[in-house]
């Protein structure tokens, strides 16, 4: 009805004050943008009755007590479990959450708890949840040192992810290491052997991973390895293939963990790595114990993950 | 202002400023007001039956149509949707705009005045108030009648009815997403989910107050497409059009009046065919007068042409005053009968673009498979080197069983040797119906191979016979 719209089209209210033919509208706000800014005022009283609002010096109001709470489990630092009531607050609202969360993941936990770690890695829906709570925990835990993806990093920490162990791969020597930390140790030979005969020793297990060498000193060298003068073969074993009981490498793969050989170029430089090591020693290698600080069932749960889920574990 | 009329009021307020009116629209019969009713029986048969339709379905309630967003997927008869499927959204999304645009630059707003829901719920509205409280001079009288009984009997009543359908519009549209029956018991028992009792809230109130109290000020003020369809408008599109020449001669339309009743006796005097009478204002739900020409406000119902038409006939003059036609036609010296003009760019290519993509979207609904895979490279690391120089690569496989059953699966690599793949200890893959699972794969290759190997492919097949295998390509790196 345009006609009857022209018709009410009237002149806006002015104040009444004119400043040179300068009038002023007066134009109400809407009614329902006044009510919203009422509403606001209630929603202000209300809020302040159930949420930490007015700040009083170093402290602040905390809402009326016993109107909105919240109700969590904690562990203390020294490790007693205990269920804590506060008023609101953001802290106590994700501690409440994180226990829910625990509630719900709880099942699978106490799933793979029940089970051995065989039957666990048969379960292809089971391991769906390992996948996910071992990349949770692993990231949380062990990507400081053996790095996101389990892939380690060379002369700092193993690489999870293929398949050699220092230690030992199978699931009860994972759970073990895991369970007590490691710590691996070779003496310094620069004490006892001259730069030759280092010469010689790194040489030798240059050969032994069909890395380019000087033949004649890794014939010595060999010599050298399996002599009281030197005896390498204590730990690394006459074959040289290590032993995963103390840690000690196996010589003759193609994996490097201290020695940065596959990282460089020429064969001087891989020989200088190798002869950096026997000369120094290491004292280093050590992977913390986390039995205590991880419950079991999180410790079994990573087990698995770093046997089957990131694939070193044959 | 002006420095010579320095204490002029103002003469021009803005159109903001202006009171609204209440609409009260006049009733009217017609082949559109026909047409109009006939598309919201069936639009509100299909919207309020559909989520009651039963359907057989083995592992899930059964419901013709349910949008099952618990369990991720949608069912559409015997048509099962995933999240993976969401391309066919954006298709029918697409297909969707360009039907509109092909319909808008042919015929003009014909979604508008015919099958958009504000117009739908309108309509229904305001056929509750003219039932409640009578035709158009009955309720104006009521709204300018102080408050007594009557009034707020009237009044309340009607709007009580409108919060009754929006009510059970809310229910009906939260009953897609669920197992309507059980949804509706647990409703009104309190037992139904907090998103079910939100959603019916907030339609229940968005229903009342777009189509109940806000009405044509949707179209006019809060929806886009108004604003935009001038785009699409050309000079043959056919839209609801008042015939200015033959309404307003050449002095002007005029009421019938002495010596101006007859068709010849107002010609012979210059006047056109429009008798002025105001009907085509009275039925327009968004109150506005077609005889100012296309406006941004029309929504193209053409219930002014039915008015129009039915005056037309009781005066005796032909039908047509107000008509579909086009622009061009009505401007042209001689117009011809409206017809629809499509031989135009425009119209051809928004034709085309909406025949491509419901090929499209058709011929992918129709070769969908029931098994879907994809494989993501682990890509940390990207490769490892192994003891004895060989190089693995690992990878994430995922096997998404689109079948109402559980169903077995053999994962096998081609293009490499197939002693390669290890899956670890997993002894057969077995997948739900319905559900993703997703599988640590390791490929290890000799060094040799690996430097031979730049890509490869997981197949995998399902067990049962006639199975189609499902080839996903992917990478291998060694260096």
């Amino acid at each position: 009805m345009s006609q009857d719209k022209a018709a009410t089209t009237t002149t806006p209210k002015t104040t009444g004050h004119n400043w040179d033919g300068i009038e002023e509208y007066t134009n109400p706000l809407p009614t329902w943008w006044i009510w919203g800014f009422y509403i606001t005022f209630i929603f202000t009283v209300v809020y302040w009755l159930f949420y930490p609002a007015w700040p009083i010096g170093d402290k602040f109001t905390k809402g009326i007590p016993g109107l909105h709470t919240i109700t969590y489990k904690a562990t203390t630092v020294d490790g007693k479990e205990v269920e804590k009531t506060t008023h609101w607050n953001m802290r106590s609202k994700f501690m409440h959450e994180m226990n829910e969360m625990e509630g719900v993941q709880k099942q699978w936990f106490d799933k793979v708890a029940a089970m051995s770690f065989a039957d666990v890695s048969k379960d292809a829906e089971l391991m769906q949840f390992v996948n996910s709570a071992g990349k949770t925990l692993f990231s949380d835990n062990c990507a400081p040192c053996h790095q996101a993806g389990g892939q380690g990093k060379i002369a700092f920490s193993p690489n999870l992810t293929d398949d050699h162990w220092q230690f030992g791969g199978t699931y009860d020597e994972i759970q073990q290491t895991i369970n007590h930390g490691r710590k691996g140790f070779m003496p310094a030979f620069k004490e006892v052997l001259n730069e030759q005969q280092i010469t010689q020793l790194a040489n030798y297990v240059l050969s032994l991973s069909g890395e380019p060498h000087d033949a004649a000193f890794a014939t010595a060298g060999a010599q050298l390895f399996k002599s009281e003068d030197a005896g390498c073969y204590y730990c690394h074993g006459e074959n040289a293939k290590g032993n995963t009981q103390m840690g000690s490498a196996n010589l003759t793969d193609k994996i490097w963990l201290w020695a940065d050989v596959p990282g460089k170029a020429t064969q001087e430089s891989k020989l200088a790595e190798v002869k950096k090591v026997i000369s120094g020693g290491l004292d280093r290698g050590v992977m913390p114990a986390w039995g205590g600080r991880l419950k079991p069932e999180q410790i079994k749960l990573l087990t698995v993950y770093v046997h089957d889920s990131l694939g070193g574990g044959k | 202002m002006e420095a010579t009329s320095p204490a002029s009021p103002v003469k021009k307020p803005s159109p903001l400023l202006n009171r609204q009116i209440p609409i009260v629209t006049r009733s009217v019969k017609g082949k559109f007001r026909t047409f109009k009713t006939a598309v919201m029986v069936i639009a509100y048969s299909v919207y309020f039956l559909l989520p009651w339709m039963p359907w057989e379905r083995s592992n899930a309630a059964s419901q013709a149509l349910m949008f099952d967003l618990e369990s991720r997927r949608f069912f559409i008869f015997n048509l099962v949707v995933y999240p993976q499927d969401i391309f066919w959204l954006a298709m029918l999304l697409f297909i969707a705009a360009a039907l509109l645009f092909f319909t808008t630059g042919l015929i003009g707003r014909a979604w508008c005045g015919y099958f958009c829901f504000q117009t739908l719920w309108t309509d229904l509205f305001i056929m509750i108030e003219r039932l409640i409280q009578g035709e158009r001079p009955a309720r104006l009288r009521l709204i300018k009648q102080p408050w007594n009984a009557e009034k707020i009997l009237k009044l309340g009543g009607s709007h009580f009815l409108m919060i009754l359908v929006s009510f059970w519009t809310g229910v009906t549209f939260a009953a897609y997403f669920t197992y309507a029956p059980d949804f509706v018991h647990n409703l009104f028992t309190g037992h139904a989910a907090e998103a079910g009792y939100i959603t019916v809230v907030v339609l229940t109130i968005t229903t009342y107050v777009a189509a109940g109290l806000s009405r044509e000020h949707i179209c006019t003020l809060a929806c886009p497409y108004a604003r935009f369809q001038g785009v699409m408008y050309e000079p043959d599109t056919l839209a609801v059009a008042y015939d200015v020449r033959r309404g307003e001669g050449t002095a002007g339309r005029i009421a019938p009046g002495k010596g101006l009743r007859t068709r010849e006796e107002r010609q012979a005097q210059g006047h056109g065919d429009c008798i002025d009478c105001g009907f085509c204002v009275q039925v327009c739900p968004t109150g506005i007068d077609i005889r100012d020409g296309l406006q941004y406000q029309c929504i193209s119902c053409g219930l002014c042409i039915d008015a129009c038409n039915n005056i037309m006939d009781s005066v005796g003059s032909p039908r047509g005053l107000i008509r579909y036609d086009s622009e061009q036609n009505i401007a042209s010296p001689v117009p011809h009968k409206p017809r629809l003009e499509w031989k135009r760019p425009k119209v051809l290519g928004y034709a085309a673009s909406l025949v491509i993509a419901s090929i499209i979207l058709f011929y992918n609904i129709g070769t969908r498979s029931d098994t879907e895979a994809n494989v993501q490279q682990v890509r940390q690391p990207l490769f490892v080197m192994l003891s004895d120089g060989s190089v693995r690569n690992r990878y994430q496989v995922n096997i998404i069983n689109k079948t109402e059953h559980e169903q077995r699966y053999y994962l096998k690599v081609q293009g490499i040797p197939a002693e390669s793949l290890d899956l670890g200890n997993i002894p057969e893959i077995r997948v739900r119906a319905g559900k993703t699972l997703s599988l640590n794969a390791k490929v290890d290759l000799t060094s040799e191979q690996a430097k031979m190997t730049k890509q490869f492919s997981f197949v995998v097949t399902p067990t049962i016979a006639e199975a189609e295998p499902v080839v996903v390509k992917t990478n291998f790196h060694s260096h």
